[in-house]
């Protein structure tokens, strides 16, 4: 019987520490917007870390929104030809990337390439004690290090996200009007009379840009919030993966059913 | 190595602290003048990181006062606090040196964070704080490359960059070999003569303290057990600050954690 | 990494993002072609309007020349109000049709324009008066079985 009201006593353990956690990251975050204002007036620091985040995720964003976009066009081809609408793929890979999988998968990769090396750096700065002397300078450790590389992951997110579908639809162009045949002029005249930009693909860039600030702020608090010791930095890149992907998801789900209500 | 008379610079008076349910320090009185070296001492654990911590105002005190400079630390808004740190500089236990930047980078930092003085000159000041410390040719290393002894180096250059009035070492002489602890002893020694500031140093290494420092303090349980001149102390007959200096295994700080006699865990329940 | 070259590689990679979004922008989606200029609104009422949804195109002989921008139901006719606009560089005359077509056999419906003859033109806010509604699949079926139901007695 101690057995489990032991366990029960951790589980309620759990949800405290973890509404304690969530109520210090909201407080964290305010503190982060209100320390901004060094990230916009030394620009380069935050130009710095678009470089960081952004630049250097370029080359598996690139490469996976080819490959994503090339598997929609072999699977959407497939499917589609077997009712005779074979003609209407671009329509099928425009659409599944702009709406849903540029921005997701997009952040998904950011998370694990960016949001984790964002996590490590943080992490070890507080393991190695820089970030405290950086605060007995008389500096500010949250203006200096964390606020730029939150607003240089906001800032990439939608450019990465818009460049993994833009490389979707050329991979699906590719495999569908080049490699399998189906007319090119109805690949793109039927994809451009389906895909509006308003609805479609501004809304995918809302997505991306509110999936940035989740991934970003995820990132950075889980780095500063971590134990300062090897395996308190590991758990903590772990902790920012898994989180990222979770939050990405469920928002998501949110998102889309909010955007997309009961339309055509 | 007289203390030079004036106001105090720091003075801590009753000073408490306690995390939580724990206590700490337990009513700390302690001064140091401008112009002094002050060794704090003590066993691992006895809350002498915490002092310096307190002073820096990277803790607040739950009882008592810390005045710096005359300000009471408890009454300071976090930009005043700044503005009081900017004038004081820390070297922490590893250096803590910024890894993704160089050694002329780090010193540098202060001086770019907080003027507006032209590259050139920066440049010239940045080198001659590496001179003071001996490193001015390893000015564009990483602080990867740098041996232990040379990485505190550094990060002492750069905590006395912009010329503080009190500089604080939290272990200065830990883990180095024989000549880089009497290199940084040195140290020490002369950049608080030569910036006319007060230094406060933690530490457990006597040879060294006794040999540099104006006055000890020692601490035992969160409260200061015994303090005088380096003179005093090597005279002194208080169990406590004997077993220190002589490096004694049992005395007023026991060998043996507090346990149950040895006969009962052998033969009693909890044995075999 | 030097300040310049960093800065180069983030102005990069700014201009390859906006290309992206262009790209999308323009060849994947229908900013190119979309309304952006000048449209006058009307509105007309429909028994029935089927699957007709807001933003199905407006077309007359198959052009795009207009959006849905409302559905409503209007209980002192009973009857659905439709307000659509249309693109002012197309004047349509007063005793304009509209009917809800279908596009393909199995595609989305659309609003189908067409023009009668009178010589006053709509202007903004008018209601078009002759309306065809959608064709309901069991009215479709009823009439069917009703007209062989009535061809049978003949026999």
């Amino acid at each position: 019987m101690s057995g489990l009201s032991q366990a029960l006593r951790d589980l309620g353990a759990l949800v405290t520490n973890g509404v304690w956690r969530l109520g210090f990251a909201a407080r964290f975050f305010m503190l982060l917007l209100l320390y901004s204002g060094q990230s916009l007036r030394r620009l380069h620091l935050t130009v710095r870390e678009i470089y960081f985040s952004g630049v250097l995720s370029l080359l598996i964003i690139v490469v996976s929104g080819l490959f994503v976009g090339m598997v929609l066009g072999l699977q959407g081809y497939e499917t589609l030809q077997r009712f005779g609408s074979g003609d209407a793929l671009g329509v099928l890979v425009a659409l599944s990337l702009t709406r849903e999988l540029g921005p997701v998968v997009a952040g998904l990769l950011f998370a694990s390439r960016a949001g984790s090396a964002v996590t490590a750096e943080i992490g070890l700065m507080k393991a190695t004690e820089q970030l405290k002397a950086m605060d007995m300078m008389a500096v500010n450790p949250i203006a200096r290090v964390v606020a730029p590389r939150f607003w240089g992951g906001v800032i990439s997110m939608p450019f990465l996200a818009a460049l993994f579908s833009a490389m979707g639809v050329f991979g699906g162009w590719l495999i569908g009007v080049v490699l399998i045949g189906v007319d090119e002029g109805a690949f793109w005249s039927q994809m451009q009379a389906a895909v509006d930009f308003r609805f479609d693909i501004l809304n995918g860039v809302i997505k991306s840009a509110v999936f940035g600030v989740a991934v970003a702020l995820i990132a950075v608090f889980e780095g500063y919030d971590c134990t300062p010791t090897a395996e308190g930095v590991s758990r903590a890149i772990t902790r920012t993966v898994v989180g990222s992907a979770l939050a990405i998801l469920a928002l998501d789900f949110v998102l889309t059913s909010f955007m997309f209500r009961g339309q055509s | 190595m007289n203390a030079d008379p004036g106001p105090p610079l720091v003075h801590l008076a009753k000073l408490r602290f306690a995390y939580g349910e724990r206590e700490i320090l337990r009513g700390i009185d302690l001064s140091v003048r401008r112009g002094q070296v002050v060794a704090i001492m003590g066993g691992s654990g006895c809350g002498k990181t915490t002092l310096l911590r307190l002073i820096g105002g990277q803790l607040r005190a739950t009882g008592g006062s810390v005045a710096v400079a005359g300000q009471d630390l408890g009454r300071l808004a976090h930009r005043e606090l700044y503005a009081l740190r900017r004038r004081m500089g820390m070297l922490f236990q590893f250096g803590a040196l910024f890894t993704d930047m160089s050694v002329f980078d780090n010193v540098a930092f202060p001086l770019r964070e907080h003027t507006d003085l032209a590259p050139e000159l920066i440049r010239d000041l940045v080198l001659m704080k590496l001179n003071a410390v001996g490193l001015r040719g390893a000015a564009r290393l990483m602080p990867a490359e740098l041996s232990g002894g040379m990485a505190r180096r550094v990060a002492l250059a750069r905590a006395i960059a912009l010329d503080p009035m009190l500089i604080m070492y939290d272990e200065p002489f830990a883990g180095l070999d024989p000549i880089a602890l009497g290199v940084v002893g040195q140290l020490i020694r002369r950049l608080n003569d030569a910036l006319g500031a007060g230094t406060i140093m933690v530490t457990h290494d006597i040879v060294e303290s006794l040999q540099i420092v104006d006055y000890i303090y020692f601490v035992s349980e969160g409260r200061i057990v015994a303090h005088g001149t380096p003179d005093e102390i090597r005279a002194s007959d208080d169990p406590f600050v004997h077993q220190f200096v002589h490096a004694e295994a049992d005395g007023p700080v026991p060998f043996h954690y507090p346990a149950a006699p040895l006969a009962d865990s052998l033969i009693g329940p909890g044995g075999a | 990494m030097s300040r310049t070259t960093l800065d180069l590689w983030v102005g990069v990679f700014v201009v390859i993002g906006i290309a992206a979004l262009m790209f999308l922008s323009l060849r994947v989606g229908n900013l190119a072609g979309a309304n952006i200029g000048e449209t006058y609104t009307v509105s007309a009422r429909f028994d029935n309007i089927g699957g007709l949804k807001v933003r199905a195109p407006v077309k007359s002989a198959g052009v795009v020349i207009g959006r849905v921008t409302d559905i409503r139901f209007e209980t002192d006719s009973y009857r659905a109000e439709v307000r659509f606009t249309v693109d002012t560089r197309y004047p349509f005359p007063r005793d304009t049709i509209a009917t809800i077509l279908t596009s393909g056999l199995l595609g989305e419906q659309y609003l189908g324009l067409e023009p009668g003859g009178d010589v006053e033109m709509l202007t903004n806010g008018d209601a078009l008066q002759i309306t065809q509604s959608a064709v309901v699949l069991e009215k479709l079926i009823g009439q069917f079985l009703f007209n062989k139901a009535a061809e049978e007695p003949t026999k």
